[in-house]
């Protein structure tokens, strides 16, 4: 599947793809999307890039093996768990919110860490299963 | 009193790390742990001799009524001063016993735990933390007797006795639960106070039972005997502390705990009376037959806690006197004989009694312990044994009904015992010294100083019985609420009908001890009966019953596939047919059809042909792709019916599923026909009644009112709580974010699951090969 | 509505179970993924179901002011979703394995090597 016009788009497709997912993400609180999906699409995106490419530069584009982000996606959302037992003595999983919205971004909250923490975990999750799969088949 | 307790555990958690440290010189050091809990006990004596009791409470499931609540009288006091007390020397015995060994300090965290265990035990006043310290015992007696972990015989006796006493530990929660549930409380001297609630309700008996069955399987009483002789396996100071002087009597303990709160009914006392008499007589006369000393004294065991029972069974205040002052005397005598058992075994490497002979010329001292407690358990004076007897005697000659029966029985008993007593304690040292063990070296200090130091207390307190008398004695017949200030403990009584049965029982033991010497062939005479012996027949119901689930198990673990799956849903679709089928109220509502738009129709239809396509492809690409056909119809699905997130996520992982499939769709194997025609119709017809039970399921939920309270909440909290409009996002962030957090971690586990099957698991086999 | 749907859950049951029950491989995993769809679907179908109305609070208020979708089984089922796809490729992966071990695709087959092994 290593055509020219899929490898050239690839490229182009793999940032606005994870821009995306990122923006899937980030709106999940209010509207369809959230870490689960924008997880999903992020992988989609690294596994189109790597059809694309070849598992070889898709693995050096991303430095590091993706089994790492499971740990790290984990402790994202653990801690943010534990933060206001730790922080404020509530009970754990107590949301906390910021009182006053940032541009953009909107008020920072701990739940939305925790949907980063999932959506870190989802894509390791992901990538680490296509990845071992397709190197070993 | 919860530290001390703990401290034998904690010693044996410090083992682990620690362990190296007791296996050398160091190994006399352990002694200090039991010496010291001894002092910490022993300082108790002032307030129990006054009738005083200690009691403390900490809280455990309080919800439950579970708590750890420790109560010191006299009855706990004897016991913890034995297992302690005995325990030190036990501890102090096996330095020397087991110099040297590999594993002695497996061993001293084993016994540390028991101890600690046993602590638990006798001082625990709920009845749920007494089966949780049971069942710890049981477990630490089970490591102990299962000690020489190469034996197969050791194994086989570790396993016996765990399971014995294992059920008999889940009769007594059992038990603990009928009484807690009639009786409202778990504590026990709560439950005295409800004593008449107990006895008039109709579950009286089955907690009776139930109580009986634990006790019995602890304390060895017929028909469950058999446990303790194999038990022997273990080493000698196991034997010693574990199956003559403390965790035997457990069962003991608990009649005597409970006699106040459910004795004193014909059921109770007849029961005991007539289990520990067969107890006491059949395993005495089994001791003539054995020509082991350990055997011989398991058995004499045995025969001694069936006078416990039979005397807590009499349940006059006569019977439960000499009931507590047996209990000190058979510990006394009873260890000794043990530890000088070891010291024999341990020196002349053999145990055999019709081999032993002369040994007092090379171990002299060891050979006045065996003399001590031989005659301490004849019962002559002026041993404490003496003073034991007498009391048995008073015991069963105060009885209102066949008096004579009772005495006679008893009589019967004790001589049998003095006979095992003399055959273990005296034979191997009297006589001629062979020539082989002309060379048998002198024991070390640590081997003849226990069992002297307990032979001579059991004629120090024979003498001066008033040390036990005001000390512990007493404040045993307080504990069980009984008046005790006119009990006095006497070595001379003056010319009675029981000093006439005493010389009766002394004289006829001699008399028995030189007409029968122990020989093989009376072995090989008992082992005639031993089908019809309990030991062989409970051991068939077990080879039957492991045959049986051997037999079952091959009929449905067949290790075919398919055939579990259909017994499985076979099972599932006739129950569910049997209640779906009785009464079914679904109407369908023809009129809504005529909502259904055109898109409805496509996709529905795509999904059927997308199935079918599935079921009926010939290879193995196009069922791929159907499936992923079927995975995008259905997210359309999810579109057409408000669920926007859910038609995401099921269109990305539908194309990872794809995705995945193309990469290992041709390492995977061909597509092959292997199944007959008409087990493809057989299946088909089961697929299609699971199937059709399932619609009629659904349809049958839908037709009920839904209850939306749990919905309701969630989307009315959304925003106010957690500032959130996208509901299901929410959920799961917010809401059930602890379920999502175990979720992705399931997650994580699949991806390290795949990545360890493909990775991990060739690299090996390629280390292997070369 | 409820009732084609009803159907179609049904279907995908008997169509799973069906493919569990044949001697390949390939097909038990085939099977497998069908019938997590049909949960899916059942879940779905009993959490009653609503057409435009998603369970999202609309701009400008708090609460919600008309029907709304179940949210509870569409949290369900999105988990669901995503935890077999981990279920699905572990699986692909493990009759992989197995499959390199004894040579054979045959379910039946298997059975008798496991207690050769023996």
């Amino acid at each position: 599947m290593k055509t020219l016009i899929l490898r050239t788009a690839s490229n182009y497709l793999l940032p606005i793809l994870l821009l995306f997912s990122i923006f899937i993400l980030l709106r999940g609180h209010y509207l369809p999307g959230g870490g689960f999906v924008g997880g999903l699409i992020a992988s989609i995106a690294f596994v189109l890039h790597a059809f694309a490419n070849g598992l070889k530069n898709t693995k050096r584009l991303l430095k590091f093996h993706p089994g790492f982000l499971m740990p790290v996606g984990l402790s994202v959302a653990f801690l943010s768990g534990i933060l206001p037992v730790l922080a404020l003595d509530e009970p754990f999983m107590t949301s906390l919110w910021m009182h006053h919205a940032i541009p953009v971004i909107g008020k920072l909250n701990t739940a939305l860490f925790f949907d980063i923490g999932v959506y870190i975990v989802v894509q390791g999750v992901t990538l680490t299963i296509i990845f071992t799969i397709s190197e070993s088949a | 009193m919860l530290i001390a307790i703990l401290t034998g555990f904690a010693f044996a958690v410090l083992l682990l790390f620690g362990g190296k440290l007791v296996k050398g010189k160091l190994s006399i050091l352990s002694t200090l742990i039991p010496l010291g809990l001894f002092i910490y006990f022993a300082r108790f004596i002032g307030d129990v001799s006054s009738h005083n009791f200690i009691q403390e409470n900490f809280s455990w499931i309080p919800s439950l009524g579970v708590n750890l609540s420790f109560k010191l009288d006299g009855l706990s006091l004897l016991f913890c001063l034995m297992i302690t007390g005995i325990g030190t020397l036990v501890f102090a015995y096996t330095s020397a016993y087991l110099k040297g060994h590999k594993y002695l300090d497996r061993f001293y965290g084993y016994l540390s735990v028991f101890m600690g265990a046993m602590l638990g035990l006798v001082l625990s006043e709920n009845i749920i933390s007494l089966f949780v310290f049971w069942e710890l015992t049981s477990i630490s007696s089970f490591f102990l007797i299962g000690f020489n972990n190469d034996n197969p015989a050791s194994r086989k006796s570790a396993l016996t006795a765990l399971g014995i006493t294992g059920i008999g530990g889940l009769l007594l929660l059992a038990g603990g639960i009928v009484l807690g549930n009639i009786s409202g409380t778990y504590n026990i001297s709560e439950m005295l106070a409800n004593r008449d609630l107990i006895l008039g309700h109709e579950y009286y008996i089955l907690a009776a039972c139930l109580i009986f069955g634990a006790a019995f399987t602890k304390s060895a009483q017929f028909p469950f005997h058999f446990w303790l002789p194999g038990a022997m396996k273990a080493p000698t100071p196991v034997s010693t502390y574990l199956h003559s002087a403390t965790m035997v009597k457990a069962g003991v303990y608990l009649l005597f705990r409970l006699s106040p709160v459910m004795g004193g009914t014909d059921f109770w006392n007849t029961t005991l009376t007539i289990v520990g008499l067969v107890t006491m007589v059949y395993s005495a006369f089994h001791a003539l037959f054995r020509t082991d000393m350990k055997g011989i004294l398991a058995y004499s065991t045995i025969s001694a806690l069936g006078i416990l029972v039979f005397l807590i069974g009499l349940g006059t205040h006569e019977s439960f006197l000499a009931a507590a002052v047996f209990i000190i005397v058979h510990a006394l005598y009873k260890a000794t004989l043990f530890l000088i058992t070891g010291a024999v075994d341990h020196q002349a490497k053999s145990r055999d009694v019709t081999q032993l002979s002369g040994l007092r010329k090379v171990m002299p001292i060891v050979a006045i312990a065996a003399l001590l407690a031989a005659i301490s358990n004849a019962g002559i004076p002026p041993s404490v044994g003496f003073v034991g007897k007498d009391l048995i005697y008073e015991g069963t000659l105060h009885m209102e009904n066949s008096v004579v029966l009772l005495t006679a029985l008893a009589i019967i008993t004790n001589v049998l015992i003095s006979y095992a007593g003399y055959v273990a304690g005296i034979k191997p040292f009297v006589g001629k010294l062979p020539k082989r063990y002309e060379n048998v070296k002198k024991p070390p200090f640590w081997l003849w100083f226990p069992p002297l130091l307990l032979g001579t207390l059991g004629f120090v307190f024979g003498i001066f019985p008033v040390l036990i008398q005001n000390t512990l004695i007493k404040p045993i017949l307080w504990s069980i609420g009984l008046e005790a200030s006119e009990v006095h403990l006497k070595l001379w009584h003056g010319f009675t009908p029981v000093l006439g049965l005493s010389a009766l029982t002394i004289g006829s033991g001699i008399l028995l001890y030189f007409l029968l010497k122990p020989s093989h062939k009376l072995i090989s005479f008992i082992a005639k009966f031993d089908k019809v012996s309990p030991k062989y027949i409970m051991e068939k119901m077990t080879w039957a019953f492991a045959r049986f689930s051997a037999f079952w198990t091959n009929v449905f673990q067949n290790g075919y596939l398919r055939n579990y799956v259909s017994t499985i849903t076979l099972f599932l679709i006739i129950l569910m047919a049997f209640t779906l089928l009785q009464e079914t109220t679904y109407r369908v509502d023809y009129s809504s059809f005529a909502k259904l738009t055109v898109y409805e129709i496509v996709i529905l239809s795509i999904l059927i042909l997308a199935i079918g396509l599935i079921v009926f492809a010939k290879s193995r690409l196009a069922a791929v792709v159907a499936t992923g056909i079927m995975g995008y119809c259905i997210c359309l699905l999810f579109v057409f019916y408000s669920a926007p997130d859910l038609a995401m996520t099921q269109f990305a992982i539908d194309t990872l599923t794809v995705i995945l499939f193309v990469l290992v769709l041709y390492r995977l194997p061909k597509y092959l026909k292997l199944s007959d025609y008409k087990m493809r119709i057989r299946d088909g017809i089961l697929s299609l009644a699971f199937g059709g039970l399932i619609t009629i399921l659904a349809l049958e939920v839908l037709a009920q009112p839904v209850n939306s309270e749990v919905s309701d909440f969630y989307a009315k909290n959304a925003y106010l709580l957690a500032h959130g409009k996208n509901v299901v996002n929410v959920i799961l962030v917010d809401f059930r974010g602890a379920d999502t957090m175990v979720e992705i971690s399931v997650l994580a586990i699949s991806a390290i699951g795949v990545f360890g099957l493909l990775k991990l698991r060739l690299k090996s086999v390629e280390r292997y090969q070369k | 509505m409820e009732f084609l749907l009803a159907i179609i859950t049904g279907l995908l049951y008997a169509a799973g179970l069906y493919m569990m029950l044949r001697r390949s491989l390939v097909k038990l995993i085939i099977g497998l993924i069908i019938i997590s769809n049909g949960a899916n679907l059942l879940i779905f179908l009993l959490g009653r179901i609503t057409k435009g109305h998603p369970p999202i609070i609309p701009e400008g208020s708090k609460v919600f002011t008309e029907i709304y979708a179940d949210p509870v089984p569409q949290a369900l089922i999105l988990t669901a979703i995503v935890i077999s796809f981990g279920l699905q490729s572990f699986a692909i992966i493990l009759i992989k394995r197995a499959y390199q071990v004894v040579k054979t695709d045959d379910l039946d087959e298997m059975n008798t090597i496991d207690e050769d092994i023996k």
